[in-house]
């Protein structure tokens, strides 16, 4: 017999959907600070955490909430926090900690329009770069791109997977679109939710070493509260974890944090492709504007115009494979971004000249909406 | 001499990290010592330690003392151990902060910390200066005390970080120098006890950069400078403003019964899934 599960349908917004995505990873610990329009992740939290046994607590700043987070996280418990781009900005000091010293965490930006506090209640897809590159030295970071509803949830739940799974901090880059944006969604059992849990060294393991330079880079972490001690530092480090100066320990420190991650950018890649196949005009988008390309997609065919949509979903690693793969039969890739273009520069390196790309801009704390799109490509087309 | 060599034994990291980055004459070794010897009777077990820094010469501590440490970003020693006791709350859970790291750019952390009451033990050495990076004034320079950015004598006035912490809320707050280290061994215990918030702050000698600067002619004369000036809390009682200028007050300067975060959280959490809330 057919097992009957009823489905429960719910209309939720993105921020919700993260939420719910984030107590669905186990998520037990936020620390955060009120932001536009991020705000309803925090209050969420705020309300289910304690019913779960994990713990809420609001900071006096972000650069207090992405501390707390950390701190958390070396305890063993799974923690993540929530804002937009002014709070993005203080979190990058910590957001640099949390790469250095190799500590699982989630940072959900969802994302306004800039510079400075800009446009508080209206959509941009300005910090694609800051994600990358915000916080100062070379590091490598993972951020993921969700476009629907649906998605925020699965992609906190990736996100907080990913982060145990190569010890580092994430990025959750949604925008105020798709965190204030309603759909119905099935969101999925959180029972049925795979997340990784990170390596951990064996109770009775002599000499751990939190940072032992082996062939994926990543070490096992042992908890605060366990039977491991061991030192933590954003100083540049050997492999217990102290301070060190030696150039080989700091090369094979630097290499390591950021080959953990850039050397997995393919295997990472994870791509939404649509009517891709035979495409001349290829439009890569990601987020809320790679709906508004999708509908541009389908007035372009029906407008006899062979085009198709490569919507990334991992931003960061960056991989140009399947961009490079699909370049091969295009002849014109357009790159539509609520910016004056940031990824457009990804793909343009990852293309390397072998076919035309042009970026397409709106920095006005408006969505596109598809005729732009579809206009500006038969435009670029000379039609 | 044998409790010396025990307690040294017992909580330096046995992986060689000595001697420390401090200069000869510094007063971090006194601090050092007195908070291992408070620490030794009230957590006998090292792994239920965690001990949390910022940046300066007063964050390196942790890489010598042989617990879980956490060697922050400069001024976020506190809420990086708010994370690390709300994570694991049966961690006892100390941050070691210099004056510029706890009151300058970690200012606002501090007297948040104060107000929220979570149970961990603040411990500010305060030597009056900006030591790692050459001796630049700090929030605690006196005003027309030298740094090598007050060349001619200190502008600003000084906080008083103790007054400054009770005037937060912090629900323990206790001061005294390194030159009264059995008193600071003493006071760093009963902050440890203390449930809530503790700060302990302790004057400290920074000989190389403030006493340079400011003509004390050897670490031995700072530290007759701190015999000197202390008063303690009693005696402070019963003195004019007038004399005490110039002075510092020693002692447990509050001392409050007062609600822990963590406590009352714990307490709402459990009554909330007692009646089956999902509001």
């Amino acid at each position: 017999m057919e097992a009957t599960t009823e489905k429960m349908v719910r209309v939720l917004q993105g921020n919700e959907a993260c939420a719910e995505g984030a107590l669905a990873a186990g998520v037990r610990f936020f620390a955060g600070y009120p932001i536009t329009p991020s705000s309803e992740i925090a209050e969420i939290m705020s309300r289910r955490l304690p019913l779960m046994g994990g713990h809420f607590i609001q900071m006096e700043d972000e650069l207090a909430s992405m501390a707390a987070i950390i701190g958390a996280s070396l305890t063993g418990v799974r923690s993540m926090t929530a804002t937009s781009g002014p709070g993005f900005s203080l979190m990058q000091e910590n957001l640099g900690f949390g790469c250095i010293a190799e500590i699982p965490c989630l940072v959900v930006n969802v994302q306004r329009g800039g510079p400075s506090t800009g446009l508080p209640t209206q959509v941009s897809q300005m910090d694609i770069m800051q994600a990358r590159w915000g916080t100062h030295g070379d590091h490598a970071i993972i951020a993921l791109a969700p476009a629907s509803v649906l998605e925020c949830f699965e992609m906190t739940v990736a996100c907080v997977s990913l982060g145990e799974e190569y010890r580092t901090p994430t990025v959750l880059l949604m925008d105020e679109v798709l965190g204030h944006m309603r759909e119905d969604v099935v969101l999925p059992d959180p029972e049925a939710c795979e997340v990784c849990s990170r390596l951990m060294p064996d109770e009775d393991e002599i000499d751990y070493c939190p940072y032992e330079s082996n062939e994926r880079n990543i070490s096992p972490l042992a908890p605060f509260s366990g039977a491991h001690r061991f030192h933590v530092t954003g100083l540049t480090h050997d492999r217990h974890g102290f301070p060190t100066m030696v150039p080989e320990e700091v090369d094979a420190k630097i290499r390591g944090i950021v080959n953990k991650i850039e050397l997995h950018a393919d295997d990472l890649a994870l791509y939404e492709e649509f009517m891709v196949d035979d495409c001349e005009v290829l439009l890569f988008a990601y987020g809320s504007t790679a709906r508004v390309a999708k509908s541009s997609v389908r007035a372009l065919r029906e407008r006899g115009v062979k085009a198709g949509l490569l919507r990334a979903k991992v931003i960061w690693p960056f991989s140009g494979k399947r961009l490079r793969e699909l370049a091969k039969h295009a002849s014109l890739v357009v790159v539509p971004e609520m910016n004056m273009g940031q990824l457009v520069t990804e793909v343009e390196r990852a293309v390397c000249g072998a076919v035309r790309v042009v970026k397409e801009s709106r920095v006005d704390g408006s969505l596109f909406v598809p005729a732009e799109i579809t206009d500006f490509v038969e435009k670029e087309m000379g039609r | 001499m044998s409790e010396s060599i025990e307690i040294a034994r017992t909580y330096l990291k046995p992986q060689k990290k000595l001697p420390t980055v401090w200069c000869p004459g510094c007063g971090l070794g006194i601090v050092m010592s007195a908070f291992l010897r408070a620490i030794s009777r009230h957590t006998p077990n090292k792994n239920d330690v965690t001990v949390v820094s910022g940046i300066g010469c007063t964050g390196r501590m942790p890489t010598y003392v042989d617990f879980n440490t956490l060697h922050t970003t400069h001024g976020r020693a506190l809420p990086f151990a708010t994370g690390v006791k709300l994570g694991h709350p049966d961690m006892t859970v100390v941050a070691i902060m210099g004056d510029g790291d706890a009151l300058a750019i970690g200012g606002n952390h501090f007297i948040h910390s104060c107000r929220r009451n979570i149970d961990m033990t603040a411990i500010i050495a305060n030597n009056c200066i900006y030591g790692m990076t050459g001796g630049q004034y700090s929030p605690t320079t006196p005003h027309g005390k030298r740094g090598t950015t007050a060349p001619f004598g200190n502008v600003e006035h000084e906080f008083d970080p103790a007054a400054l912490a009770a005037a937060a809320g912090a629900s323990f707050v206790a001061r005294t120098s390194v030159y009264h280290a059995r008193e600071l061994e003493k006071l760093i215990e009963r902050g440890l006890t203390h449930k809530g918030f503790s700060v302990i702050e302790v004057i400290a000698n920074c000989y190389t950069s403030y006493g340079r600067l400011n003509k004390y002619s050897s670490p031995v004369d700072m530290l007759r400078w701190m015999k000197e000036s202390a008063v303690t809390v009693k005696a402070a009682e019963s003195m004019s403003p007038e004399e005490l200028e110039g002075k510092f007050v020693r002692g447990v300067i509050a001392e409050n019964d007062l609600p822990e975060f963590i406590t009352v959280y714990d307490e709402l959490a459990e009554r909330l899934r007692a009646d089956g809330s999902r509001t």
